[in-house]
C-alpha cells in the first residue's frame, strides 16, 4: 500500500510536532502496549519497572520515536535509512512481527490523544499506512 | 465467563456516562470507511463514499454508527454475559450480513483511538487497557456463532 504524496505531507506534519516531544511520546506508546497487550513484556523481563513513568520505558521509548522520525526525514527511503535496525531486529532482537503492529496501534492512540485537533481521519490514515511501511522494512530481513 | 476487577466495571460505567454514543459511534465508522477502505464493500447502499469529507458528512453513516456504538451499551448492562447477549447479534452478522470478523477488530481499534482524542489525558493507559478489554470480549462475542 504505496505511500501518497497527501500521505506524506500528512505524515511530515503531525510528525513535526510529535518529534518535539519525543520522549514523552515514545514512553507513553511503548508503556501503553505493555499494560493493554501484556503479552509483550516478554521482551522486557530485564526491566525493572514497565510503566510509562518508568525511565528505561522513557529512554526507550525515545529511541523509537527518534529511529521513526529519522524515517520520516527520509519518507523516500525508509527501507535504507532503517537498514541497520532492520538487520538489529532480524539478527538480535528478533521481535516478532505481530508486535510492530501493537505498537503501531498505541502510536496512533498517544497521537490522538495528544494532537486531538491534528489527528483527523485523513492523517490517521497517512500514520497507519505509513507505520505498516516502517514494520514491514523492520521484518524485512527476517528470513 | 469473562472475570472483571471492580475497577475494569467502575472504569467502563464512568465512562460510558460521558460517551455521546451518535458522535462516537459516527468518528469511528467515518475513520474505519476512511483508514480500511475496503470496508466499503459493506455499505454500497450507503451513497456517496468517494472521499473522506463525503463519508464524514454521509447521514448513513452517521446512523449506522450510532446503531453500533448504542449496540455496545447492551454488553456493557450485561458484562458477565456478553457471549449470551450478543448471540443473535453474531448470528446476523455471519448467516445474513456475511461480515468479515476482522472488521470487529477495525472498528474497536478507530473507537479506542475516538476515545483517546476526546478524552485526552483522562484515557490513561489504565482506562485504555480496560476499554481494549471490553472491545476484545465483544468482538470474540461477535465471532462466536461463525461457522
Amino acid at each position: 500500500m504505496t505511500l501518497t504524496a497527501a500521505d506524506k505531507a500528512h505524515v511530515k506534519a503531525i510528525w513535526s510536532k510529535a518529534g518535539g516531544k519525543a520522549e514523552e511520546i515514545g514512553a507513553e506508546a511503548l508503556g501503553r502496549m505493555l499494560e493493554v497487550f501484556p503479552q509483550t513484556k516478554t521482551y522486557f523481563s530485564h526491566y525493572a519497572d514497565l510503566s510509562v513513568k518508568s525511565s528505561q520505558v522513557r529512554t526507550h521509548g525515545k529511541k523509537i520515536i527518534d529511529a521513526i522520525t529519522s524515517a520520516v526525514n527520509h519518507i523516500d527511503d525508509i527501507t535504507g535509512t532503517l537498514s541497520s535496525l532492520s538487520t538489529l531486529h532480524a539478527n538480535t532482537l528478533r521481535v516478532d512481527p505481530a508486535n510492530f503492529k501493537l505498537l503501531s496501534h498505541t502510536i496512533l492512540v498517544v497521537l490522538a490523544l495528544y494532537f486531538p485537533a491534528e489527528f483527523t481521519p485523513e492523517v490517521h490514515l497517512a500514520c497507519d499506512k505509513f507505520l505498516a511501511r516502517v514494520s514491514h522494512v523492520l521484518a524485512d530481513k527476517y528470513r | 465467563m469473562v472475570h472483571w476487577t471492580d475497577e475494569e466495571r467502575d472504569i467502563i460505567k464512568t465512562f460510558w456516562g460521558k460517551i455521546d454514543a451518535e458522535e462516537a459511534g459516527h468518528q469511528a465508522l467515518t475513520r474505519v470507511l476512511v483508514v480500511y477502505p475496503w470496508t466499503q464493500r459493506y455499505f454500497s447502499t450507503f451513497g456517496n463514499l468517494s472521499k473522506p469529507s463525503a463519508i464524514a458528512g454521509n447521514p448513513k453513516v452517521r446512523a449506522h454508527g450510532k446503531r453500533v456504538v448504542v449496540a455496545l451499551g447492551d454488553a456493557i448492562k450485561n458484562l458477565d454475559n456478553v457471549k449470551a447477549t450478543y448471540a443473535k447479534l453474531s448470528e446476523l452478522h455471519s448467516e445474513k450480513l456475511h461480515v468479515d470478523p476482522e472488521n470487529f477488530r477495525l472498528l474497536g481499534e478507530a473507537l479506542i483511538i475516538v476515545l483517546a482524542g476526546q478524552f485526552g489525558a483522562a484515557f490513561t493507559p489504565a482506562v485504555q487497557a480496560t476499554w481494549q478489554k471490553l472491545l476484545a470480549v465483544v468482538t470474540a462475542a461477535l465471532s462466536s456463532k461463525y461457522h
